[in-house]
């Protein structure tokens, strides 16, 4: 088998866009309250990657399991508009391993303080949609969707509630409660050499690639290996610690 | 009860504020943004392409088929996300009311993708997303033959209206909505769907009163359209 353009690249430690190994594509732009309706929205640009989140709340009984917190529902739906690779219908696997890895970041970390979503124990809890829309697809999606999210529901407020029910449309300014602040961040595998924030080309040529949530603190709280090949525990190592060094650049930006 | 004054202040004949860029999507052969007052929509256009599944390719004439989807977040209440009966139901009309104006015939065996999707809704947005989805076309090179131009028109409590918001639709003593496209070169009407309750005279009053807004939506669109090549100048 031939080797592709990315990894001959690699050999020569070059990156298809110029990029160094260690360097995450600039600017990444978050922009706040792209749709009124949602409780909590933003759009993220990542270099040619542009993804919006929203939250929408509703209310809900809880899981028999966790009578007291709330429920975090994460989806994704890779429209065909984002990328002319995208098909039409049901999320396929990878809307749903971009939905689920999006997710456990969020989940993971302990972000949403579930249990202050509780209304009523055993009986009514707040539920949290967050919802994925990538509107332009350049690669690296999970880090920019990732970002969407946690943009999103850091701006998310409650809508008024009557008794059990919400009043629709109405917003109050009580902010949804958040502990922890995760960034995802993902560095790809190519020909022995690990680089971070792939593009479309780099996406789709890696031999692997792992995506790491980090909190603020360092600590990793989710992770996946994508892609079919192989990593010595050596390398995993390495790419671990650049997606940590590189989660609290990407950081700033949500200052 | 008369509805002596419009929710939003605006003339009877009036549209709401309107914004279009195209070129927003990268990755697409077209695309374009078109907001009229809180209604977002977002359209790309992809083509022409093979087409598939390939018993659908036509030698002698290209394939236009439109995908009508609105955001989960972009109503009040979730939008469960995935086609629905009512987005299946738009997509079919939004590409009849685009049809007339593509040149398909030069495009034998391949076809146009026109993907449409609603950001953030408050009534009209089907019209928005066939105002944006022409531009989308005309921003993939598409040979038209003419730009397509939708408004809803209709009725709330005893006025007509034109480019009636969600609050005006939910009017207490009711209200019609009239949605239409108009081919604003040759007046053809492409798009006419209605709800509610109408004579043939107030009907007749409506689609005039479409048919001269319209010429704002074209003036947008013909300008958004130049804005690109602008910016692509500098």
């Amino acid at each position: 088998m031939s080797k592709s353009y990315v990894e001959v690249l690699a050999d020569k430690d070059a990156r298809i866009d110029g990029r160094k190994f260690d360097e995450v594509r600039k600017p990444i732009k978050i922009e706040l309250g792209v749709s009124n309706k949602a409780e909590g929205s933003a759009k993220v640009t990542w270099g040619e990657t542009e993804v919006f989140v929203g939250v929408k709340m509703a209310v809900g009984t809880p899981y028999p399991d966790s009578p007291e917190d709330g429920v975090l529902i994460t989806g994704a739906e890779l429209s065909p508009m984002a990328d002319p690779e995208f098909l039409s219908g049901p999320p396929g696997p990878e809307a749903i391993e971009l939905a689920r890895v999006v997710d456990r970041g969020i989940r993971e970390s302990g972000m949403i303080d579930t249990k202050k979503l509780c209304i009523k124990k055993g009986e009514l809890v707040w539920t949290i949609f967050l919802d994925i829309y990538p509107l332009n697809n350049d690669g690296n999606l999970i880090d920019a969707a990732s970002l969407a999210a946690v943009a999103a529901l850091k701006s998310a407020v409650f809508p008024k509630l009557d008794g059990d029910k919400i009043l629709y449309g109405e917003f109050t300014k009580t902010k949804v409660p958040l502990n922890v602040i995760p960034v995802t961040c993902t560095v790809v595998n190519i020909g022995g050499k690990s680089m971070v924030d792939p593009v479309l080309e780099e996406e789709k040529n890696f031999d692997a690639r792992i995506n790491v949530a980090v909190s603020e603190k360092g600590d990793v709280h989710a992770m996946q290996k994508g892609g079919n090949v192989g990593l010595d525990i050596d390398q995993v190592d390495e790419m671990i610690g650049l997606a940590v060094k590189k989660s609290a650049e990407i950081r700033k930006v949500l200052k | 009860m008369t509805y002596a004054k419009r929710f939003d202040g605006r003339k009877f004949d009036e549209i709401r504020p309107m914004e279009a860029k195209v070129g927003i999507i990268k990755r697409a052969t077209g695309s374009a943004m078109f907001k009229m007052g809180n209604t977002i929509a977002i359209a790309a256009v992809y083509g022409p392409r093979d087409v598939f599944p390939s018993f659908l390719q036509n030698p002698s004439r290209g394939l236009l088929r439109c995908h009508y989807d609105m955001m989960s977040f972009s109503v009040t209440e979730r939008k469960r996300p995935g086609p629905t009966r009512r987005s299946n139901e738009i997509s079919k009309v939004t590409e009849s009311s685009l049809f007339p104006v593509v040149e398909l015939n030069k495009f034998g065996n391949t076809g146009f993708d026109i993907y449409v999707n609603i950001l953030q809704a408050d009534a009209g947005t089907r019209t928005a997303g066939i105002n944006a989805a022409a531009l989308a076309l005309a921003d993939a090179g598409a040979p038209m033959k003419d730009l397509v131009c939708s408004v809803a028109v209709g009725k709330v409590g005893d006025k007509i209206c034109v480019d009636l918001t969600k609050e005006e639709e939910d009017y207490k003593d009711g209200a019609t909505d009239l949605p239409i496209a108009i081919l604003p070169r040759s007046g053809k009407v492409t798009l006419l769907q209605m709800d509610g309750k109408m004579t043939q005279k107030e009907i007749k009053e409506a689609l005039e009163m479409g048919k001269k807004a319209i010429q704002s939506i074209k003036k947008l669109q013909v300008k958004a359209l130049k804005d690109k090549y602008k910016e692509a100048g500098k």
